[in-house]
């Protein structure tokens, strides 16, 4: 068996941000296992620009943010292995993986990062009647698709869903020749960046239908079409606004959840809001020393968001490792008022530094006014102009506000329209 | 005077702007922006709007079919589809490095495709 | 090619025929019009195995489904294909369907039913703990089971080809002509010879016949829209929950399947088209009211596919099977509508029979009953891992995440006899994409390895053969 200080499971931008940050504080053995052929993740194949504007200060594509991180990592002397698949973590910390190389790998660790990222919500889950046809894929396996393997994926196409991994692909398939006919969104509102409405679809004439949804898709063989209809407020399809649109793909971007099955396994608790990990300031999750951070604690707009994140979990496990890492009495968090959740859900009140609290809104909400409080005392009030459910936001709490509050003390986001 | 509402795409933030513009259409004033990219994006896009464009051109003796490309600056927002034409129209020769030029001076613009990943 | 017996249709009951051909000397070919094994009903349907006490007494389906629920489980431990023996229940939720249920039992036991009893409201929550607290009673059957019909049929046509059986697929049968000894089929693949004709071409065995001038045969097409759910829901039913029969068919089901997932179906309505599988709203939606009478905790959470089947339902209500009136060298095996797939082995015994007697072909000595067994390396142990990768690295390789299929086991689903050629026959047979992204991560994986496999490029590979391409041309 092999033995670490530091096992990273992932090697997409939380991965890597949180195994060279954990280097950087002196962790000295660290692994970082990624299950294809490259470290970047999903980066490699989002070839659009737009990462990096908070953390470099400049406008870089996918691959070349991940290249920041995968080549400093490859100067040092972190252990990684791509082309590996972590099958196990057990109850112990120990890693079971595989590869054609070494075969079955078992790794001792001292701590653990899980950066396992996420997924597309496939259609299954949306229960579309019609036929099983050909063309209907998810936006991120036909990004693949076109990016990386260099097919296009369909000619004529409509896309259901307007996250932005939707909207970036309804540009990136009019630029390459293709005809995207629209973005149907169930929602009164679009799931995705305001600015990737306005520069994928907008510049292009593309339509977004708001508060529609496609019912059925119609081709035995390939697609053929598919059959839209507007939805009411309950969000039930409404007779007599049914459309045919013919195309031969239909793209789903409906939604991600974090990949947890891996956690699941080694028992580490989910936030049944989130579907990700439940963690404290540091990204510690319900497991001691089992740390969790990027699409896998909760998924993100930004990248740059994840890497901030990642940094926390590496810094962590590396406190975690020295035995320096603060535990003890913790204040949790919660939302409420339109606040569907708030990462970190824990923070050790005698932590060392100040603690961004990271939420989202359940709908649009305009003029608001955005509280922290905890009992009947409020520790920050912030007018917004609006708040989306697309985009994430954060407050920050200052380590000195932390400290003073009571044992067992519940902070509670909320918002409040005026 | 008159005024011009805009959704800043400058980063993903998204900003709402409010531009104001003389009767020579001038920009007279930006608010609404939270950062200097916003004021320019704002005066840009009333005057003459550009993209940031990103694609992928042929690659030959790679493990992969294509590289990732895109425009080191933005391009005028009128051409981005004619710059796909000559995009699509360039083939490399591995080994391609973040960076390297694949087309100079797109369409005259000024403007360079750069690869953005190594092939 | 000239053949003894050309066998029409690869669904389950047309590849356990040839199979059970190819014990003997007869030359035969299995054609099959799609790109693969088991497309027709074969894949969408209840999986599973009666116990035999539906079909009135007497008739061909109350005895083949006896004797094929009695075949299986040796079968299937022969072709290593999952079945598990979970038992059913009739629901009764009224004195009145309760008398349905007494009125079954005795059927059943007319029938030859083993092993069947009439349990009370609380010995049927104690052995299915979220059944409605609605239900009155139950018909417990210990003999009924589950089975995955596709991996049944693919074992089946597997061994077949092994035993000598031609496999043709892509070969739609376009007319029969008579000839001096047998037949000769024109098909998509072009002529072909056949002493004798085993008709199982299922919905189509109709047009089949028809072909030789034999229109006695009268198919309705009948569709049934399930609901497949996620692994997580699978405690929800250990056996198989029905409710009581209707003129339609035996009603809603709700089934573990042999993987462990939870399976709810199916709808019943008349359909003009023979290829119309869609689903539909209305029937979905019928699908999850019924099911939720039997088990009122059901979810659509969990729902991770929706599909619909088509049963050929015989105008006579049984199973026709025997020697056509037009021809005593071709043999119909038509209206294979529930319970086919458990009748599927005793009907493939009875055609077996009949043709053995009529050719008087002799047994062959070398007949090889098994197939190898699929590798399964979610399944297997950590020593037999490390020793399955130290023989073939591509079992390192890990396609599928969800359900942790390997490259080496979808190498083995190419190249194994009538293997896999598309991205659903791949699933099939190693279930790489049918866990909970449902081949967003791995399904352009396949698509490569199929490519690389079969030596043509990625936009020629479809999902399930025609013209159910993928991708289209190059973006450079």
């Amino acid at each position: 068996m092999l033995q670490y200080d530091l096992v990273v499971v992932g090697g997409g931008p939380a991965g890597m941000a949180a195994a060279l940050q954990a280097h950087e504080d002196g962790v000295e053995k660290i692994l970082v296992l990624e299950r294809a052929d490259t470290l970047g993740g999903i980066l490699e194949q989002c070839i659009h620009t737009g990462f990096g504007l908070h953390y470099f200060g400049e406008e870089l594509s996918g691959p070349e943010y991940a290249a920041r991180f995968s080549e400093a990592l490859y100067k040092t002397n972190i252990d990684v292995k791509v082309d590996t698949m972590v099958l196990d973590i057990s109850a112990d910390n120990v890693v079971t993986a595989v590869n054609n190389f070494d075969g079955l790998l078992t790794v001792k660790a001292a701590a653990v990062v899980l950066a396992m990222g996420c997924r597309e919500r496939p259609r299954g889950a949306l229960s579309i009647a019609g036929s099983r046809a050909s063309g209907i894929m998810t936006a991120g396996t036909a990004q693949k698709y076109v990016n990386i393997d260099g097919y296009m994926p369909g000619k004529t196409v409509v896309i259901l869903g307007s996250g932005d991994i939707g909207l970036i692909m309804a540009r990136r398939m009019t630029l390459e020749g293709a005809k995207v006919k629209a973005v149907c969104e169930l929602m009164p509102y679009s799931g995705g960046l305001t600015r990737n409405i306005v520069q994928c679809l907008e510049d292009f004439g593309i339509p977004l239908r708001l508060s529609c949804t496609v019912i059925q898709t119609h081709g035995k063989e390939r697609l053929e079409g598919v059959t839209v209809a507007n939805v009411d407020e309950h969000l039930q399809p409404i007779p007599g606004t049914e459309e045919y649109i013919p195309c031969d793909t239909l793209m789903l971007s409906v939604g991600l959840i974090p990949e947890n099955e891996l956690s699941k396994s080694a028992g580490v608790a989910l936030d049944p809001v989130t579907n990700g990990l439940v963690v404290d300031e540091y990204r510690e999750t319900s497991k001691k020393g089992v740390f969790a951070c990027g699409n896998v604690l909760q998924v993100h707009d930004l990248v740059d968001y994840v890497t901030e994140e990642s940094k926390l979990a590496g810094a962590g496990a590396a406190k975690f490792i020295r035995g320096e890492k603060p535990a003890g009495g913790t204040v949790t968090t919660v939302g409420e008022n339109g606040v569907r959740y708030v990462v970190p859900q824990r923070i050790n009140r005698a932590t060392d530094k100040d603690v961004k609290l990271y939420f989202r809104v359940g709908r649009v909400l305009e003029n608001v006014t955005l509280t922290v409080t905890c009992g009947e005392e409020t520790l920050i009030s912030r007018k917004k102009r609006k708040m989306t459910p697309g985009e994430m936001e954060y407050v920050t709490l200052k380590a000195s506000v932390l400290e003073k509050l009571p044992e067992d003390a519940k902070l509670v986001v909320s918002t409040k329209e005026a | 005077m008159k005024t011009k509402e805009l959704i800043c795409v400058s980063c993903p933030i998204g900003c709402a702007v409010t531009v104001t513009l003389d009767d020579n259409n001038e920009v007279v004033s930006v608010t609404g922006n939270t950062c200097k990219r916003g004021d320019s994006y704002a005066r840009q896009e009333c005057t003459h709007p550009e993209r940031m464009l990103t694609s992928t051109v042929k690659v030959i003796g790679s493990r992969l079919p294509v590289v990732p490309v895109k425009s080191a600056k933005p391009v005028p927002k009128e051409l981005l589809l004619d710059c796909m034409q000559e995009i699509n129209r360039v083939t490399v020769q591995a080994p391609v490095h973040i960076g390297d030029v694949v087309l100079a001076n797109i369409l005259n613009t000024g403007v360079d495709i750069v690869a953005t990943n190594n092939a | 090619m000239k053949y003894d017996v050309a066998v029409v249709g690869a669904g389950v009951v047309g590849a356990l025929i040839a199979r059970a051909l190819s014990r003997t000397d007869l030359h035969v070919v299995l054609l099959e019009k799609y790109n693969d094994v088991a497309m027709g009903t074969t894949k969408a349907n209840s999986a599973i195995v009666h116990g035999g006490f539906d079909a009135a007494n007497g008739t061909l389906k109350a005895k083949l489904n006896v004797r094929g629920t009695e075949l299986m489980p040796q079968l299937c431990e022969t072709l290593h294909v999952p079945y598990r023996n979970n038992g059913s229940l009739v629901l009764a939720f009224s004195e009145e369907e309760m008398q349905h249920v007494h009125a079954l039992y005795e059927r059943g036991l007319k029938n030859g039913v083993p092993r069947l009893s009439v349990l009370d409201k609380s010995a049927v929550l104690e052995l299915e703990p979220h059944v409605s607290g609605e239900v009155v009673g139950a018909l417990l059957s210990e003999t009924a089971g589950i089975v995955c019909p596709y991996e049944l049929t693919i074992a089946a046509a597997e061994n077949a080809v092994e035993n000598g059986v031609d496999f043709i697929r892509n070969c739609a049968v376009t007319a029969i002509e008579k000839a001096p000894d047998g037949f000769t089929l024109q098909t998509t693949c072009g002529a072909i010879e056949a002493a004798y004709i085993v008709n199982a071409a299922g919905i189509h065995s109709d047009d089949i016949a028809r072909m030789i001038g034999d229109d006695s045969i009268s198919l309705v097409a009948r569709k049934g829209e399930y609901y497949l759910l996620d692994k997580a829901y699978g405690y929800l039913a250990d056996h198989t929950i029905f409710q009581c029969p209707n003129k339609m068919g035996k009603g809603v089901l709700v089934t573990p399947t042999v993987d462990g997932n939870l399976l709810i179906g199916p709808s019943a309505l008349d359909v003009d088209d023979k290829e119309d599988v869609d689903t539909t709203a209305k029937g979905l939606q019928f699908v999850v009211e019924k099911a939720k009478r039997s088990v009122p905790e059901l979810n659509l959470r969990g729902a991770i596919t929706s599909f619909a089947g088509l049963r050929a339902h015989p105008t006579t209500d049984d199973f026709i099977i025997g020697f056509s009136e037009k021809s005593d060298r071709f043999v119909n095996v038509a209206g294979i509508e529930s319970p086919g797939l458990s009748a599927a082995p005793a009907i493939a015994e009875m055609v077996y029979e009949m043709l053995l007697e009529k050719t008087k072909a002799s047994e062959r000595v070398d007949f090889k009953p098994g197939r190898k067994a699929p590798v399964r390396f979610r399944n297997m142990t950590k020593a037999e891992r490390e020793a399955l990768i130290a023989k073939n690295k591509a079992y390192g390789r890990v396609i599928c995440r969800c359900e942790t299929i390997t490259e080496g086991e979808i190498l083995d689903a190419i190249h194994a006899p009538a293997g896999a050629r598309d991205v659903d026959g791949i699933k099939r047979r190693t279930r790489a994409g049918m866990g909970r992204c449902q081949g967003g991560f791995c399904g352009s994986k396949v698509v490569e390895i199929l490519s690389r496999e079969l030596g043509v490029p990625m936009n020629e590979i479809t999902k399930f053969g025609g013209n159910s391409k993928i991708l289209f041309e190059k973006t450079k």
